[in-house]
């Protein structure tokens, strides 16, 4: 009855969500009366399992192989831990890598998978937490297997910050090499145009709900009102109506100004992940449940089209 | 050379809406194309204009309900759809990413594509995780959430941008056949033209049961229950401002103004 969390790292860096499965992951095993598993694959795995013996960690495996992810690899070996380790809970972030290879172990090892969970319960079988539509509605899912694997949404758990007194152990996994089939060449930074919206004290922001194209003046000249610079949720960069490094949320940039005005931005989760940390967040929204408004101090229930040239007007 | 392309309708809920049970009340829901399917889709439709005889089908595990969703991915170019569906699968309640992959990949079986694309996600149920699983069980090589895509059949290599968090993007040849998942973005996926509509309305829709792609009914079942739906409780405490848009903009351009914004 144990739990198994694969930690994740990206350039030399673990990343936040690798502790914050030990959070979720020492719950679990709590109330499953087990022991909490952490494992890290490629890299500096000396020095990050050492960062991921925190409190709470049963033992921390460590897997010498390979430098930076390769989903293949990450398949094939923590197949083999969770093989080996047994785990009731296998858990792996929702993160873009998580979904590279969590499906794929979990076909392997045969077990059901749930993704992007915001919260799970072991004490009277899995119980998992998900989202639907959008943040719109929220949904608690049973499990009806002895094991199953599990993807976390990031940022949903603390980090555990205390040390730890894990055993740190290598793990020897054999390798497939004719099973690797994919090969990272490399990364790209995104962007690199001459604004940097990380930069900003205020920002307008907008969504999808803007509509068309030529409707950006009014932002534009709501940002020109306020001295603001424009930012923007994803469907805006996709259309090609905003540069890409005007982008706030996951793949975007994380952003921290004073103000963050969100205008028919629906708040979906990958958006909210890069503005979450604004001083003060005002959304314009006609949909009173739009999920923006769980996180905005201040909030409009109204038309942009209306709301927006009248805020303008007042600084004119 | 074969595309096959796993399309899927997706649910769009009201602005208001009432749970009735385990579901949304149908009157406050619309039915769509998958966003991320609209960018596969066209990814599919540009590698057939950029290369002689390319076919480009599509595949859909739904009721009969779906097919008007289904033709507009043959109204974008698609050459023809494949939609399966039985009482086992309505019975099965939700449907899990496992057993998705598993009747997409009996179809696969029989198409043998070169290449597969998806959705990254469902803008409904959002497992994002149907793609991968698929690839695992035919055995194909795959990438999840590519928003760039360089596709070689001679060499038989897809080379991708997989979009990371934060900005960074990881490039990688992937050897084919292999299953990619579609991010947005990665493409700007055209309206479908009138002629394209009328076409579509005689392009090939094959329904299958599971038996018809050699599954057995009895093998599908769900590990997953959904057991309550209901709406969030909003942690959030906004103060909202009530009134006309001149009002409401007014309070707000004070409040700005209190937090040292000016013109
Ligand atoms: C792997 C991955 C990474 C992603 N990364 C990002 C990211 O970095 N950044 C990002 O933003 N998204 C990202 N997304 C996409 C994200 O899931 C959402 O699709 C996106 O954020 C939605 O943008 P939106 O809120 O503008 O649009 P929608 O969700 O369509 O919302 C539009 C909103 O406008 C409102 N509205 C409509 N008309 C009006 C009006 N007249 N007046 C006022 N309000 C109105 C509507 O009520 C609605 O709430 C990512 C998705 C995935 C899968």
């Amino acid at each position: 009855m144990s739990v198994l969390a694969i930690a994740e790292h990206r350039r030399g860096e673990l990343r936040p969500v690798s502790l914050e499965q030990l959070a979720a992951g020492r719950d679990l095993a709590d109330q499953l009366g087990g022991e909490l598993h952490t494992a890290v694959i490629g890299g500096d795995v000396e020095a990050f399992g050492a960062d991921l013996n925190r409190e709470g960690v049963d033992a921390v495996h460590t897997v010498d192989i390979g430098e930076e992810f390769n989903h293949d690899v990450y398949t094939q070996v923590v197949t083999q831990l969770a093989t080996e380790l047994d785990p009731t809970v296998l858990l792996m972030p929702n993160s873009v890598n998580g979904l590279d290879y969590a499906p794929a172990v979990a076909n392997r090892l045969d077990r059901p998978l749930v993704t992007d969970v915001v919260d799970i319960d072991a004490e009277d079988g899995l119980t998992a937490t998900r989202e639907l539509y959008g943040s719109k509605a929220e949904t608690t899912i049973d499990v009806h297997a002895e094991q199953a694997a599990v993807t976390i949404r990031p940022a949903e758990w603390p980090t555990i910050e205390t040390d730890g007194d894990a055993a740190i152990e290598a793990f020897d996994a054999t390798l497939d090499e004719s099973a690797v089939r994919s090969t990272v060449k490399g990364f790209e930074e995104v962007g690199g145009g001459d604004i940097d919206i990380t930069d900003a004290d205020v920002l307008v922001s907008v969504g999808r709900g803007i509509e068309e194209e030529e409707n950006l003046d009014i932002i534009h000249d709501l940002a020109e009102a306020l001295d603001a610079t424009v930012s923007g949720s994803r469907p805006l960069i996709d259309n090609g109506w905003l540069e890409k490094d005007r982008q706030v949320g996951q793949s975007g940039k994380v952003v921290t100004p004073d103000v963050y005005i969100a205008i028919g931005i629906s708040g979906a989760v990958q958006h909210v992940a890069g503005m979450k940390g604004s001083d003060t967040i005002v959304a314009i929204n006609t949909d009173p449940n739009a999920p923006i408004f769980d996180i905005a101090d201040y909030g409009i229930q109204d038309d942009l089209f209306e709301v927006v040239p009248a805020l303008t007007e007042q600084f004119q | 050379m074969k595309i096959l392309v796993t399309v899927k309708e997706v649910a769009a809920v009201d602005d208001e809406f009432e749970i009735d049970g385990l579901e949304i009340d149908d009157r406050y829901v619309t039915a769509d194309l998958n966003e991320w399917d609209e960018y596969a889709v066209e990814e599919a439709v540009q590698i057939k204009e950029d290369h002689d005889d390319v076919e480009v089908v599509t595949v859909t595990v739904g009721p009969s309900e779906t097919d008007e969703t289904i033709r507009q991915a043959l109204a974008k170019g698609a050459d023809r759809a494949i939609r399966v569906w039985d009482d086992a699968l309505d019975d099965a309640g939700l449907l899990d990413p496992e057993t998705k992959a598993q009747v997409l990949a009996a179809v696969a079986a029989e198409e043998e594509p070169d290449l597969v694309l998806t959705g990254v996600q469902s803008a409904d149920d959002g497992f994002g995780a149907t793609g991968v699983t698929l690839a695992d069980k035919l055995d194909m090589e795959w990438g999840a959430v590519v928003n760039d895509l360089d596709f070689d059949p001679e060499a038989g290599v897809a080379s991708v941008h997989r979009e990371l968090e934060g900005g960074v993007e990881e490039l990688t040849d992937i050897e084919t056949p292999a299953v990619l998942t579609i991010q947005t973005g990665i493409n700007d996926p055209r309206y479908a033209s009138l002629r394209g509509i009328r076409q579509a309305q005689s392009k090939e829709l094959t329904e299958y049961a599971l038996a018809d792609i050699g599954l057995d009914a009895s093998g599908i079942e769900s590990p997953l229950e959904q057991t309550s739906l209901y709406e969030p409780e909003t942690e959030g405490e906004a103060t909202v401002f009530e009134g006309s848009a001149e009002e409401t903009a007014t309070e707000l351009a004070e409040l700005l103004a209190e937090k040292g914004v000016t013109s």
